[in-house]
């Protein structure tokens, strides 16, 4: 098999997985500090793309430009989310949180299916189908700026994490949430915090994704699949494992896609996710508890 | 004054009550209904929403013209199958349990195969408008008919034109890679093309590499890289719409720019949503299918009322999936108008008996009948080419509307 052949499909991958790790990203943050798990991730994902769509046909506003209005709604929606729905739970029985976030999943798709029919939608740019040329290499214009924002939005997350003080404050919530209430952090309010910023890589992710794909409601479900294996391959928990699966994730699929077949591309990715779970259950770069 | 009733016309009136709820449960009543109930299933929502509602125009203008050509009154009951052969099976059950007469549909051959079986239990006629599994008329059926090519057919014909437009053309590919989508459809087309390519030994080419893929995939990445990577001369394709769509984006996308895509008798290529979603993009790929006859006059009735109740739509890119559809529902009409009846059995058997001339009929072919498995034979394939944003009968030449163009002007040898 020619190696441009297998590189363009590696590089076509390493370029999808990215955004798909940065999808993952927000659920993995929001699970490290929050220790609740959003099954509504897919879902929101979804509206961000509707949302990339909806204002690219009323302003012809670009996907990538979007994602500044699109993000800001997501952090004041994931933050509204948090404080108001999910504070509650936090302190219930894990099936009960599951069920909460499962009705929201399930009320999220069938919103969009009232709002916006069945029907697939898309946007459509002038460089959707152009791509750069590196000898016999090509790179998608499309995926190459998804990539590009992923890649800026967790650089921008881990930044915010490391050197600020809040995002200390919040890493203190997720190591030990009795001592970050004992010294008088105000734990509620950095959860919704930490919800809204799980939100924004959501928002990120899916003006990106809207460039690469068409959006269905039924969307949702199967990305909140995918968005768990590879945060559990990555290490549920972990802001760099969720990239590392991310891109491991869409590498495996498209190498499976190559040389298996191509309706073997899932049935890999879930191979791989059994593996990890027998050999490394807490995941590539995640910690044992 | 009141009229009092005496005991005889009191036994009168319970023996003739009697004898009607009798007569009732075996449709005998029911029977001389003067109206044709006609339930429509069609994918108008999902991954084939779009063609789906191409095929609903077809039925939307059929009780308009059918009353205007044959006197019958039709009564649509028009229900969605959300492309899904589970909830066919389902809509299918509920439209007979609401009382229709005849059933129509449904475009998917997964589909069509899950409402012949109900059909067959219930006893009720469906006419098949688009679908090309073979299976569903050699198994026996008595209440179901299909008025479409099957898939050897559709292969035959497909392959046949495409010879044609070599020998049209002067040119002589080598080499083809052959995509499918991996569904019912795309299986028994494959399944077709594996038989009957080797016995063509007019055609110049071999396949190099063979590529189903999912229906409902996004990303065809891969997939594309892959064909690209044999150094095929053409693709050739058969697809749905949606995956055509992301497909040729990908194409263009990869640079791969082969002599040309022809596709051997499927949907996707001449929709126009496929035309909206890639502009340029979109011309000169090639499908050699089942089309609408341009020169009949039935078209000729139908266009106008397409035009009176789709005034922004073009027959063109709904010619195959309307006409078919409209011609599904003129083959019960005609039977309901001989029979006289809306009784299944009487209905299946005038059915049976259908023989519509061809300038009775929209779509390309001899006149419609039916052989013992109800399935008819006959029906023919133009080959349709996007040329300037909208699809043209390229060949046979006695339906010309423009030349064909092979190889595309894009064409870069790989």
């Amino acid at each position: 098999m020619a190696w441009d052949l297998i590189a363009n499909v590696v590089i076509s991958g390493v370029l999808t997985g990215l955004v798909y790790g940065l999808m993952a990203l927000g659920l993995s943050v929001i699970f490290g500090v929050v220790r609740v798990v959003n099954f509504a991730h897919g879902e929101m994902m979804t509206i961000a793309m509707y949302a990339a769509v909806v204002l690219f046909a009323a302003l012809k506003l670009d996907p990538f430009l979007a994602i500044v209005p699109v993000a800001a709604a997501f952090f004041a929606f994931g933050y509204a989310m948090q404080a108001g729905l999910i504070n509650p739970f936090i302190t219930r029985p894990e099936h009960s949180q599951f069920m909460l976030l499962v009705a929201v999943a399930l009320i999220m798709v069938n919103g969009l299916l009232l709002a916006f029919g069945p029907d697939a939608r898309n946007v459509q740019t002038e460089y959707q189908l152009e791509s750069f040329a590196l000898g016999p290499l090509l790179f998608d214009k499309g995926r190459v700026y998804a990539a590009a924002a992923a890649l800026a939005a967790a650089a921008g997350l881990f930044a915010f994490f490391r050197f600020s003080l809040t995002g200390k404050a919040i890493r203190a919530c997720a190591d030990n949430y009795l001592g970050a209430k004992v010294v008088g952090l105000d734990v509620k309010h950095l959860y919704a915090l930490t919800f809204g910023l799980g939100s924004v890589c959501v928002a990120v992710a899916g003006c990106a994704m809207a460039i690469l794909l068409e959006v269905t409601p039924q969307l949702g479900p199967a990305y909140t699949l995918l968005a768990f294996v590879i945060v559990i391959v990555g290490g549920l928990g972990s802001m760099g494992g969720a990239l590392v699966g991310g891109v491991l994730i869409g590498v495996s699929e498209a190498m499976a896609g190559l040389f298996i077949a191509p309706s073997a591309k899932s049935m890999f990715s879930f191979g791989l996710l059994i593996l990890v779970l027998l050999f490394r259950p807490q995941g590539l770069l995640g910690r044992k508890q | 004054m009141t009229q009092r009733i005496n005991r005889r016309q009191f036994n009168q009136a319970l023996a003739a009550a009697g004898a009607l709820s009798a007569l009732s449960p075996f449709g005998i009543v029911r029977a001389q209904a003067s109206k044709l109930k006609v339930g429509v299933l069609l994918p108008r929502s999902g991954v084939q929403a779009l063609i789906g509602q191409s095929c609903q125009k077809g039925a939307d203008l059929a009780p308009a013209v059918l009353k205007q050509v044959l006197g019958v009154d039709i009564e649509l009951m028009s229900a969605d199958t959300e492309s899904n052969a589970d909830v066919a099976r389902t809509r299918a059950e509920r439209l007979i349990q609401e009382g229709a007469h005849a059933l129509v549909g449904a475009f998917d051959s997964g589909h069509s195969a899950a409402i012949a079986q109900v059909a067959e239990q219930r006893g009720v006629p469906f006419i098949i408008n688009i679908a090309a599994a073979p299976q569903i008329t050699e198994q026996g059926y008595k209440f179901v008919f299909r008025n479409f090519p099957t898939a050897p057919d559709l292969v035959r014909n497909g392959l046949a034109l495409m010879g044609e437009i070599f020998r049209t053309t002067n040119t002589v590919p080598r080499s083809a890679v052959f995509m499918y989508v991996n569904d019912t459809f795309g299986q028994a087309m494959a399944k077709g093309i594996g038989f009957t390519l080797p016995k063509l030994d007019f055609l110049p080419f071999k396949v190099v590499d063979t590529i189903p893929y999912d229906p409902a995939a996004r990303d065809l990445t891969v997939e594309v890289s892959k064909a690209k990577a044999s150094n095929a001369d053409f693709l050739m394709l058969v697809c749905r719409l949606n995956d055509a769509i992301v497909l040729r984006r990908e194409m263009v996308k990869q640079r791969w720019n082969p002599m040309g895509i022809i596709s051997p008798g499927s949907p996707g290529l001449y929709e126009e949503q496929y035309t909206k979603a890639l502009g340029k993009y979109a011309d000169y790929a090639i499908c050699n299918t089942v089309w609408y006859n341009p020169k009949s006059k039935m078209t000729g009735i139908v266009e106008r009322e397409f035009k009176k109740l789709f005034p922004k739509d073009q027959l063109y890119f709904h010619g195959t999936n309307a006409g078919y559809t409209y011609d599904a529902i003129m083959i019960a009409a005609d039977a309901f108008r001989r029979a006289k009846t809306t009784d299944a059995k009487t209905l299946a058997d005038a059915i049976r008996k259908t023989d519509i001339p061809v300038a009775n009929r929209m779509s390309l072919g001899g006149p419609i009948r039916f052989n013992p498995k109800g399935q008819v034979e006959g029906n023919l394939s133009a080959a349709i080419q996007n040329l300037k944003g909208r699809p043209s009968v390229t060949l046979p030449v006695e339906f010309q509307e423009a030349k064909v163009v092979f190889p595309s002007p894009d064409y870069k040898r790989a």
